[in-house]
């Protein structure tokens, strides 16, 4: 996902104004050109309900058609190889878009992910194994471009922290439980309460 | 029985409230530098259209140096050049620029319209900004005089940034 300001092509003066004090490139969306809209057609007789038929099948080709699957990689960068085209994408979806944050280099259009998707196949190609070339990014982007936080010294309550509320939740289940059995078990009714039983029953049974 | 477990929310809400206000004065746009303490990205730009000189790694040996990612087609860039130029003036630190890709002849005109700060300007077609941990302009890196990068600035430097974090650590780098 990129910002509404980032979307301009690069005009100069750019027209996109730097709300934010960090700016990105701005760039054209690749996306929209390769799905061009269906022209809508106001043919004679095709009926309201026909045309509703016709806007689900376009709404549900936009949500499930190919132009989803092929996410944001861009013909030009993919690797002729088929095997290491298909490395890059497994370690594409790894890393975190400094840009977007919460969207992996294969899903966004920022140009940096562009720019990190081909330093990949650069690396690759160099004959690099997929850990060297996720080291490679890790080293200059710190942990935080690994969507898939590693565990270690800081992130032990992270991936602990689970684990760690279900053995408080289950310590805590478990002295109760102990407590209630624990308990003394109701001692029986001694004759003056039998009475006084029977004598509200039966004041019960009169009304 | 038990006093303190009714103690245990109010300690809790209590955890939680510090927390959210350490976050609400957090900027989560700035994030830590893997590169702190690391030595500079080796790298070797060419020289803007019509200028003599680049800029490489073998610019940062020897003393203090700013290093700024800028661009001309960013906004904030705009903003922060002015704090530059004046940075520039007291000569305390070289200025040295990577033009992060950037294009003719915005960059030039740029330049002529706003005044040049810097004292080697590389050009970078994105490469060695990845090399640096750039992850958008304006990024300012403090490099010592062994060539390590100390410190970095996210977003467009003001002049109180100058004041009280650049020129200090300058100064405590230098000695």
């Amino acid at each position: 996902m990129t910002t509404e300001s980032r979307r301009q092509p690069p005009p100069y003066p750019p027209p996109h104004a730097g709300e934010g004090k960090h700016d990105n490139p701005p760039q054209a969306r690749e996306g929209d050109a390769a799905r061009p809209l269906p022209r809508r057609r106001g043919r004679v007789g095709v009926g309201a309900a026909a045309r509703y038929v016709l806007y689900v099948i376009v709404i549900a080709a936009a949500f499930f058609g190919p132009a989803n699957s092929a996410r944001a990689v861009r013909p030009d960068e993919m690797l002729p190889d088929p095997a290491l085209e298909a490395r890059a994408r497994d370690i594409g979806k790894e890393l975190r878009c400094l840009v977007c944050r919460n969207q992996s280099i294969d899903d966004s259009d920022a140009d940096l992910a562009h720019d990190l998707r081909v330093v990949i196949r650069d690396r690759l190609k160099a004959g690099d194994s997929d850990d060297q070339v996720v080291a490679y990014v890790r080293a200059r982007y710190g942990d935080y471009v690994l969507l898939r936080p590693p565990f270690q010294e800081d992130t032990w309550l992270l991936w602990g922290g689970p684990l760690l509320i279900l053995a408080l939740g289950g310590f805590g289940a478990w002295q109760y439980l102990r407590r209630r059995r624990a308990a003394p078990a109701v001692p029986p009714l001694d004759a003056e309460e039998r009475q006084r039983l029977a004598q509200l029953l039966d004041e019960g049974a009169q009304t | 029985m038990r006093r303190w477990l009714f103690v245990l929310p109010v300690v809790l809400f209590g955890l939680l409230t510090a927390g959210f206000y350490v976050g609400l004065y957090t900027d989560a746009n700035v994030l830590p530098s893997a590169l702190i303490d690391e030595p500079a990205p080796q790298f070797d730009l060419p020289p803007l259209p019509g200028e003599a000189r680049g800029f490489s790694t073998a610019d940062l040996k020897g003393h203090v140096s700013l290093v700024n990612a800028f661009a001309s087609w960013c906004l904030p860039c705009r903003e922060e050049h002015a704090v530059l130029n004046a940075l520039a003036r007291t000569k305390r630190v070289p200025i040295y620029g990577i033009d992060y890709k950037d294009k003719e002849p915005a960059i030039s005109a740029w330049l002529k319209e706003l005044g040049n700060p810097y004292d080697r300007i590389g050009a970078d077609s994105g490469r060695v900004g990845i090399d640096w941990g750039v992850y958008g302009v304006p990024e300012t890196f403090i490099v010592d005089r062994s060539g390590r990068i100390r410190y970095k600035h996210v977003g467009p430097l003001t002049q109180d940034d100058v004041e009280r974090k650049i020129l200090p650590l300058v100064a405590k780098l230098d000695k």
